[in-house]
């Protein structure tokens, strides 16, 4: 009895626009901790930025900027969805909101190595 | 009707509410044959017992929804060769609601629901007074037209993510009854509705996944009535409360 449209686009957007969210709710404590860190142990955070010089951790980053970015732009298409008038062309929107966050992405990883 | 010598692999779910599962049955394949006449045919010639639920044959009911191949389907409508996969076809009853026995589900909640969200019309006029005078080019009315051709089938109802996450939702059929009544001028139950649909379980737990436009029979487009409920209810917010 179970339904077979699981792998229906806008279903995945909804889940990756959810996933998303919880990863940078979990993700900000640590970058509040670290900007903290700029206010009481100066020391540490240098530690810390040189560590952020791996490539490895360039490409981490890389990662979070692109759950923000699909956060960013798909909230951007639901608040579309939601406050304009209809238009019947919902997975290319979030079709485009993919793209865009992985051009950002992308384009954050090569400015950065 | 001209019959074919071919068979379909027909595989039914059979049982009640306390579980149950599929039975195969073959059934001969016919010209124009529908999933409702497969689920017929059943009955007529190898399962006397079989329980489901029909009542027009021609779309206008709505009682003969089923999940056909995994899919929501009005099965007087759903042609066999549209929905076959190779010769198999799986008929269950409607997800998201409770089983009374075979194929015919307890649809008491999803009514209870069209309730809840105020889906009822509320007068503001008497029989002695003249019918209003309502413009097909009304705003208000149009927006209405697009979402009122619902037959309460609970197609939409069964596709949805949210009621299967959340029991509470009312769902897409309820709120998008709520929607044309909002934009019916004739109608005096405006703020107690939109107070309705914006509770616990109302429009705002909506994640717009568009299963139920996917999968309405009438193609109607409960997501974007929920979308105008959630732009009523945000407004009336933003007005502290005052509304129209």
């Amino acid at each position: 009895m179970k339904a077979k449209h699981n792998r229906d686009p806008l279903r995945i957007a909804s889940l990756i626009h959810r996933i998303s969210g919880l990863a940078l709710a979990l993700f900000l404590p640590l970058h509040f901790y670290v900007l903290g860190l700029a206010l009481n142990d100066a020391a540490r955070l240098d530690t810390f930025l040189r560590w952020t010089d791996y490539p490895l951790v360039k490409l981490a980053e890389a990662v979070l900027v692109l759950l923000l970015s699909l956060h960013l732009f798909g909230g951007l298409r639901l608040l579309a969805l939601e406050f304009l008038p209809w238009s019947p062309r919902q997975k290319a929107y979030a079709a485009i909101a993919a793209a865009l966050s992985f051009f950002v992405s992308i384009g954050f990883f090569l400015s950065a190595v | 009707m001209r019959e074919a010598a071919e068979a379909l692999d027909v595989k039914v779910w059979r049982g009640n509410a306390h579980g149950g599962g599929y039975r195969s049955y073959s059934v001969p394949a016919q010209e124009s044959q529908t999933v409702l006449d497969v689920v017929t045919w059943i009955q007529q010639h190898a399962e006397p017992t079989l329980t489901y639920r029909f009542a027009c044959r021609v779309g206008m009911c709505g009682s003969c929804a089923m999940m056909v191949n995994g899919e929501p389907r009005w099965t007087c409508r759903t042609h066999v060769r549209r929905v076959l996969d190779g010769k198999r076809l799986e008929i269950a009853p409607l997800r998201n609601l409770p089983v009374i026995k075979d194929l015919a589900t307890d649809m008491a909640e999803f009514f209870d629901k069209w309730t809840g969200a105020e889906g009822v019309f509320h007068p503001t006029a008497t029989r002695k007074d003249a019918i209003a005078p309502i413009s097909p080019a009304d705003p208000m009315r149009q927006l209405a037209n697009e979402a009122v051709e619902c037959i309460n089938c609970a197609v939409c109802y069964s596709a949805c993510d949210t009621v299967t996450a959340n029991p509470s939702y009312l769902g897409p059929a309820a709120l998008n009854r709520a929607w044309t009544l909002q934009n019916d001028e004739r109608d005096g139950a405006y703020a107690p509705r939109l107070r309705a649909v914006s509770a616990d379980g109302g429009c705002f737990n909506c994640h717009s996944h568009q299963s139920c436009l996917t999968y309405c029979p009438n193609d109607l487009n409960p997501t974007a009535s929920i979308a105008g409920l959630k732009r009523l209810s945000s407004t009336s917010f933003l007005r502290r409360g005052r509304t129209r």
